[in-house]
């Protein structure tokens, strides 16, 4: 029996001819990422370790995100202990305020991720690099700090589900709804343990965005990681982003797959998780057959959508056109290099114009950190990717996940809403 | 550390790891401040009501959503001192073997086991047995890589004693 791609990229990590599901393996690590909230515990950790320092400054990225702009004092307290630790061990790839972006889509800018790569980050959404054809994997402080230490990770290669994504995806139809789609079919446990292995020749009609978007989203699915094949678009971008070398993996023919779904990407519509599981999926047709759902506030951002094609959908969706009265629309853009491309081409004008707000990069509102917390009942509209209870401010608030397109209509109309309503 | 033995707090599917520990409390690292906020945002009675030893079960995916390791350093701070669920999240499995918290796979357990019953955890056994109804349950067994991890009491000891 064959292996699937991701085995195959442990397998040659761990140096081992050949690895199956389930096996325990040690894998050598390319890239070990923490972020202001995860570090600090790391670093707490690293003192305890008999052999000090860490394995190699050049594979060590600390990206604080989460709380920066440093929200209250303690949070400043956390990114000065990252901050000082980087510079104690000469860390190459340490993102300070006015370098720093959201974390997964910093990364990829960067060129620190590249296809064959293994990954570890303190942070659940580590999956996304996947979308370059690399295996990264969420963990928490202590693997973090184990791999800062090591440059190694156990891990047990997990078996795989297979998504075939066939069709052209309609108009407005982006990588968020087809990840809401699939995790609202198999749940959010659905991937437990497992890797999401896209493949199909629907991949070509989507965007790196997109493609970062799905693959950000595996963990909602309870995935380990989710991975797409490398094509001529994934490497026009690894070349344009990055000077290290990549390696291509492919699945065996015979490789085995748990399950199989197969996704016709032209069938989709746009698709919202309702309160307060990402599996709660409905299509826009099933809620405008409900009664109007009324929304206080919209954020488009984050490491699912806060990239260049997410804000360009966005603007052309408020382009314009105005918030509905009494709406606070917040978007993000999820770097500095993105935040001055969007400039450029005058998405931040249109977004102003519209009386939404922009802001400098940051996790802030997405985990109910700052810059947009909810109170008591208010409800919003979010292109995050967790809308569990709490998760963005008051225990009784709600949070609809939808596309950059949802999003944008519905801070137009004040209700959950697509563009073709407008 | 060979078994445990304390009051049940029961919970259902998908326990996030944003109510074990709200993210408003992660401008902290402190495990008794965290602790002071362990699943508030699911059950506001817990912290007041939990004792030394006392045990969490729960139903599927518990553990779920952000890789925080805040969430098994709150529950172990609070006191409690096993988790059993029907399945965890493999985040959260990781950062609890991790830092010594011990977790264990029963399904059987977690539909046999109810709020405020007494149960007793063998962790060399795996034997789960519920007092209050007088049943057992036989959880899943670590592998044996991950019984070094638990037995050196962390990833980090273990490290440093290969």
């Amino acid at each position: 029996m064959g292996m699937t791609m991701t085995q195959k990229i442990l397998a040659a990590a761990a140096g081992l001819p050949k690895v199956e599901a389930g096996q325990l393996i040690e894998a050598k690590l390319d890239l070990v990422l923490g972020n202001d909230i995860t570090s600090p515990v790391a670093i707490k950790e690293m003192e305890k370790f008999t052999v000090q320092g860490v394995f190699d400054k050049d594979k060590i990225a600390l990206v604080p995100d989460h709380f920066v702009p440093n929200k209250d004092i303690k949070s400043a307290e956390h990114c000065k202990c990252v901050r000082e630790f980087a510079r104690r061990n000469e860390i190459t790839n340490y993102f300070e305020v006015g370098e720093m972006g959201i974390e997964h889509a910093l990364l990829p800018e960067k060129g620190l991720t590249v296809a064959g790569d293994v990954i570890i980050g303190a942070d659940s959404h580590t999956c996304t690099y996947g979308a370059l054809g690399a295996f990264s994997t969420g963990v928490g402080s202590t693997d973090m700090a184990a791999g800062m230490a090591t440059g190694k990770a156990w891990f047990k290669v997990p078996a795989a589900i297979k998504f075939k994504l066939v069709g052209k995806p309609a108009e407005y139809i982006s990588g968020k709804d087809i990840i809401l789609h699939i995790i609202g079919r198999i749940g959010v446990d659905g991937a437990l343990y497992k890797s999401m292995e896209f493949v199909g020749d629907g991949i070509a009609h989507l965007s790196m965005d997109d493609r970062f978007t799905i693959a950000n989203m595996a963990i909602e699915a309870g995935g380990k990681n989710g991975i797409f094949p490398v094509d001529a678009l994934a490497e026009e971008y690894m070349k344009e982003h990055s000077q290290r070398p990549y390696k291509i993996y492919e699945a065996d023919a015979d490789a085995a797959y748990d399950e199989e779904y197969t996704i016709d990407l032209s069938t989709l519509r746009p698709t919202v998780s309702f309160p307060h599981l990402p599996e709660n999926t409905h299509t826009i047709d099933e809620i405008r057959a409900m009664e109007k759902i009324k929304i206080d506030q919209v954020v488009i951002g984050s490491c699912t959508n806060g990239r260049l094609n997410d804000l360009r959908i966005a603007a052309e969706v408020l382009k314009d056109r105005h918030v509905a009265k009494g709406m606070r629309c917040i978007v993000i853009p999820a770097t500095q290099a993105i935040y001055m491309q969007a400039m450029e081409e005058g998405l931040l004008k249109t977004f102003i114009q519209a009386g939404a707000i922009v802001s400098t990069p940051t996790c802030g509102p997405c985990l109910g950190g700052y810059m947009g917390i909810l109170a008591e009942g208010e409800r919003c509209v979010s292109t995050t990717n967790r809308n569990f209870v709490g998760r963005m401010g008051h225990v009784t608030s709600e949070i609809y996940l939808a596309s950059p397109a949802v999003a944008a209509a519905s801070a137009v109309t004040g209700v959950i809403s697509a563009p073709d309503e407008l | 550390m060979n078994n445990a033995k304390g009051t049940v707090f029961k919970y259902g599917d998908n326990v996030d790891t944003d109510v074990i520990i709200p993210a408003r409390y992660l401008n902290s690292s402190d495990p008794g401040e965290l602790a002071a906020h362990c699943m508030e945002d699911i059950d506001k009675d817990f912290i007041g009501r939990v004792k030394k030893g006392d045990i969490i079960v729960a139903e599927k995916n518990f553990g779920c959503g952000s890789s925080r390791e805040h969430a098994p350093i709150a529950i172990k701070a609070a006191g409690v001192s096993c988790v059993i669920a029907e399945t965890f999240a493999r985040i959260f499995y990781r950062n609890a073997i991790n830092i010594g918290l011990p977790i264990i796979e029963c399904p059987e357990a977690a539909k046999g086991i109810e709020a405020g019953d007494q149960v007793e955890v063998n962790f060399d056994t795996g034997i789960i047995t519920n007092l209050t109804k007088g049943s057992t349950f036989k959880g899943q067994a670590f592998p044996e890589f991950m019984q070094k991890i638990i037995a050196a009491e962390g990833l980090v000891n273990y490290i440093n004693g290969k």
